[in-house]
């Protein structure tokens, strides 16, 4: 087969159908890449006129530009959009474009989900936009604390578009990272081991990995909030035993990490950009994995320095201080790793380099005020000023905006198979770099003169007017430098000349392919030895696709690509991804329905679409699998393969095993705010406990018992005691909670009746996916090689099992001791 | 800590244009950035920082003190109430304190989480739903000085400040004794 054949088989199987109907049913990664790419820098766009907007009404004092209402609503706007709308789907967008990429595969583990994932990221998107232009946008601040954002002091239908809307991005959120992870893990060029792998993919894999920590005790304190305000269940309501600060607890469980969540993948293309601009390698890869690894264990013991002055004991400040400090450390590692890597190498000033540069010093700058505010006494005294703004953008913005910036020049050929031509982006640079010192660099001065952050106006002759207006000023300068930015780069796409293959001459197999790469990426998938593949053979491109590696032979009209051993990188076995389908847009449209209902307060209607989403879940798995064994299949030379139906662990297990990690996380983060309810709110113990039953007790425990233990029994008695042990623990979970006292009446109350429907919606998903085993075995979807659907079945249910006995445990015991 | 922080700053950029440099001395050895320069270098500075930051905010710490005198302020959207002698006497939106004594302020919340802020005269403290939190400060000498909300409350936040009058001793006896100063 020669290379042009080889080319027309793959792109027909692998392209969308062109027209509308194929764009709505896309699954390819590079176009969903682009897509949340481009959306969310019209996010960054708006979120940008937002910042103009709050900067033109604090140029002057008492300036009556927009009054404190519209001022509320810009703010937190502008900082709910930056990070939740701009920063994390940014990322996760060239992330999803790139990996597959530089990995050397042809699509993500699940391209569905990464579908599934951009449309609901569009729609929670839009439902803020659509909030916003209503008049109606959410005017808590971005980290919404209670009670200002509970139904007494914010009576309005904003915070419920927070809430929802954010919530819905959460999920896209989630599930996003479940597929970065499982394919980084498994979805690989054969012969790529762990120490192989481009430093961006340790990154990526440490980020998503700590999004499946981190995001869920966010989705949790949403849930929560959004019941107290719907239903009100008082969990953070002091006079009935809430307590305000567990919304912070919460949120800083996840806002702390975020902020390591957005820095590490900016790290990770500074990481990729550096040496080959340098023309050298990166400067200790070990060191640099170790401190990735040791910095987001980190990020997540740091969240009570946000809380600096709630009225913590000191000691325990002293604690979260030292932590705060210590991050600083791999930190400095990465810094100095970069700095020494410029020093063995020849650096050039190109357009990338120069937004690198632009990054380091914005970036130290921001690392050093951090550190600051990290030492107590200090923070006592910066906490909630300007100060922190001007520190948290030199972060952001710094450790954010300019790698994004310098990602864009640097990988620009690669979207646009076009060589930079105009010399606008210097310009636009210095525009931005100085604009931005301007605006920010004053922030810090008057912050320490007193001006508190969020308020929309102050008095005259305290001298501040003059920091602010220069500050006001400074932000115009950068906005016309992003406009340049834009402008740049949409000339390049329409005008400039074709430009050739791997033009920075890296190292990586992103530049093995034509540009703009074909859908499949790659003719077929080389067997890798090194770090630098290309740098090893730089005729890998055209090896590549006139068939010298891996599954050359399109066949049956799979999409086919490599699954390795998560070590090794041995080739391990076939992987087959779906092909097009409505069925993401379409779930994403059934999940949106669910967010606008409760939006709209038509609680009564919001079974139909959760009973819609458990139908299309079924559709989902259902249109997966095979009804005949097709063993070993050539996948070069005589080397064979099975695919992964056939296999022990196929990248399903493993998302199964990734998403239940982040629902463990949700599910930790609700038994901390039990305990820390009972042990810490105010006007505790509750009137009542609930009426405990040693039976109830033993009925689920015995349940979860059998369900999980069934998994040792031939197939049709494993189905039969699964179903039993489900059944009681149902039933065990609707006596508790039909025996538990009013939800509204106290926050005890309420934590068990989040506790037992959590557990009474895992075994209901249990109960779903044990009778999707039993119609598919019947079918003639399993056989013994095809054993992956019961195992995939029996994690649902082992979790759902495991929940239901702690959440059980939990309730009756305590109140059958008091 | 400025100067501190402003040295390394320069020594960071000073490092990057030095690497564009056509003719620098050779790199040093791959242990020297990663571990002296990553590893060696931030330990040592923020172990003194830290340790800096603890005795500081030891020595803030509210602490038992004869001529200690303890205020009440309860802050609501927007007003700040200030009670003296176990709240037998208010002010509103001004609080009165003698200079050069330390004075615990006891921190509550009538409805949603305000923040007492006196620039000029320390730190601040978080007034939380269900809690009471102690802020300890101290004014060196009399005087009027300007206080903030420091946790966004809501539509009036901005305008959610107040006064703090610091009294010489007489005219701390002349408000104690009752008189409007
Ligand atoms: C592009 C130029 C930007 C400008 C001129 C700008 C300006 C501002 C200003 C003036 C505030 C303070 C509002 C106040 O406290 O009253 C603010 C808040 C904030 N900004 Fe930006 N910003 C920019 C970009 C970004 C980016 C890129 C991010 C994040 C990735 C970001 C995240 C935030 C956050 C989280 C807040 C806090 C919002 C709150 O207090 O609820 N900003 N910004
Ligand atoms: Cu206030």
């Amino acid at each position: 087969m020669n290379a042009l054949r080889r080319h027309r088989d793959l792109a027909r199987i692998w392209d969308s159908p062109p027209g509308w109907r194929g764009a709505l049913a896309s699954v390819n990664h590079s176009q969903l890449g682009i897509r949340l790419i481009l959306t969310a820098f019209i996010f960054f766009l708006i979120g940008g006129i937002l910042a103009m907007l709050i900067r033109a009404q604090l140029a002057t004092p008492g300036s009556a530009f927009a009054g404190p209402d519209v001022y509320n609503q810009l703010f937190t706007m502008h900082g709910s959009i930056m990070m939740f709308l701009f920063a994390i789907p940014m990322f996760e967008g060239f992330a999803i474009y790139m990996l597959p990429k530089m990995l050397g595969s042809r699509d993500f583990a699940f391209p569905r989900i990464t579908a599934y994932g951009w449309w609901c990221y569009l729609f929670g998107g839009s439902l803020l936009i659509i909030a916003m232009l209503a008049g109606l946008a959410p005017d808590s601040g971005w980290f919404m604390y209670t009670p200002l954002s509970s139904k007494p002091y914010s009576p309005g239908i904003n915070s419920d578009f927070w809430l929802l809307g954010i919530t819905f991005v959460e999920i896209s959120a989630i599930v996003t990272a479940v597929d970065i992870v499982v394919s980084i893990l498994k979805v690989r060029a054969p012969g790529m081991s762990l120490d192989k792998m481009p430093l961006f993919a340790w990154y990526m894999l440490v980020t998503a990995g700590m999004m499946l920590i981190g995001f869920p005790p966010l989705i949790l304190g949403s849930v929560l909030l959004e019941l107290e305000r719907a239903f009100g269940w008082p969990f953070f309501d002091a006079a009935r035993g809430g307590d305000s600060l567990l919304w912070q607890h919460l949120f800083w469980l996840f806002g702390h990490p975020e902020v390591y969540i957005i820095f590490l993948p900016a790290a990770g293309v500074i990481s990729t950009i550096l040496p080959v601009m340098a023309r050298t390698k990166i400067l200790g890869y070990g060191w640099i994995v170790g401190a990735i690894l040791a910095l987001g264990f980190l990020s997540f013991g740091l969240w009570v320095h946000h809380m600096f002055t709630v009225g913590i004991p000191h000691m325990a400040l002293a604690f979260f201080s030292a932590a705060s400090t210590l991050v600083a450390i791999p930190t400095a590692v990465q810094i100095f790793a970069w700095i020494g890597t410029l020093w063995s190498g020849r650096p050039q000033l190109r357009m990338p380099m120069l937004y690198l540069i632009g990054f380091f010093v914005t970036f130290v700058m921001g690392g050093l005020t951090g550190v600051m505010v990290a030492v107590v006494p200090f923070d006592w005294q910066a906490h909630d000023s300007a100060f922190v703004t001007a520190h948290l953008h030199y972060v952001l913005v710094g450790g954010f905006v300019f790698p994004m910036f310098a990602a864009a020049y640097y990988w620009l050929a690669h979207f646009t198979g076009r060589q930079r031509q105009y010399r606008l982006g210097t310009l636009a640079f210095w525009l931005i770099f100085v604009g931005f010192n301007m605006t920010f660099f004053l922030m810090h001065l008057v912050g320490l003169l007193g001006q508190p952050r969020r308020i929309d106006t102050y008095p005259e002759g305290i001298g501040w007017t003059f920091y602010n207006l220069l500050s006001s000023v400074g932000s115009f300068v950068l906005a016309f430098g992003i406009a340049l930015f834009v402008i740049d780069i949409s000339l390049q796409f329409f005008h400039a000349p074709r430009s050739r293959r791997n033009p920075w001459r890296a190292g990586t197999l992103e530049w093995g392919m034509s540009l703009p790469p074909p859908s499949y990426n790659i003719g077929s998938i080389p067997h890798v030895e090194s770090r630098d593949p290309l740098e090893d053979d730089p005729r890998l491109a055209h090896r590549l696709a006139a068939g010298k590696g891996y599954l050359s032979e399109p066949r049956r009209g799979w999409r086919e690509t490599m699954a390795v051993d998560i070590v090794t990188g041995r080739a391990d076995h076939i992987l087959v991804v779906p092909g097009n389908t409505m069925l993401p847009i379409v779930t994403a449209l059934v999940t949106g329905a669910f967010f606008v209902l409760m939006l709209l307060k038509f609680y009564w209607l919001t079974p139909l679409p959760l009973a819609g989403m458990a139908w299309l879940g079924w559709r989902w798995a259902a249109a997966l699998g095979r009804k005949e064994d097709v063993g070993p299949l050539p996948i070069r030379g005589e080397e064979t393969a099975l695919t992964h139906a056939e296999v022990e662990d196929p990248p399903g297990w493993w998302g199964s095993a990734f998403l239940l990690a982040a629902d463990a996380t949700f599910f930790g983060a609700l038994l901390f705010g039990y305990a820390y309810l009972w042990t810490i709110a105010p006007n505790w113990p509750p009137p009542r406990l609930m009426e405990a039953s040693l039976l109830t007790l033993g009925l689920g425990l015995l349940g979860a018992g059998v369900a999980s233990a069934a998994r040792h029994r031939p197939a049709a008695q494993r189905e039969g005691l699964g179903l039993a042990g489900t059944a009681a623990m149902l039933i065990a979970l609707t006596l508790s909670a039909f025996f538990a006292p009013p939800p509204t009446e106290h926050a005890y109350n309420a934590a068990l009746g989040v506790m037992f429907g959590y557990a009474g919606f895992h075994v209901f998903v249990a109960l779903l996916a044990q009778l999707f085993v039993l119609r598919r075995r019947r079918a003639g979807y399993h056989s013994a090689a095809r054993r992956a659907e019961p195992r995939i079945a029996q994690l649902w249910t082992d979790y759902a099992a495991g929940v239901t006995a702690i959440v059980l445990t939990a309730s009756h015991v305590p109140a059958l001791m008091a | 800590m400025l100067a501190g922080s402003t040295a390394i700053l320069l020594l960071v950029c000073g490092l990057i244009a030095f690497a564009f440099l056509k003719r620098r001395p050779a790199s040093p050895a791959k242990r020297v950035w990663i571990v002296g320069a990553g590893l060696v270098f931030p330990i040592t500075v923020l172990t003194a920082l830290l340790a800096y930051g603890l005795v500081i905010g030891e020595r803030l710490l509210p602490r038992q003190s004869s001529d200690l005198v303890r205020v009440s302020a309860e802050s609501s959207q927007w007003r700040w109430v200030f009670g003296y002698d176990g709240g037998g006497r208010r002010t509103y939106d001004a609080l009165h304190i003698p200079a050069g004594r330390p004075v615990d302020v006891v921190l509550t919340t009538a409805d949603v989480i305000h923040a007492f802020w006196v620039p000029r005269l320390g730190g601040k403290m978080d007034a939380v739903p269900g809690r009471q939190n102690v802020l300890r400060i101290e004014a060196d000498r009399p005087g009027i000085y300007a206080g903030v909300c420091a946790e966004y409350c809501g539509i009036g936040h901005a305008r959610h400040g107040f006064r703090v009058v610091a009294h010489d001793a007489a005219g701390w006896q002349a408000f104690s004794a009752g008189d409007r100063p």
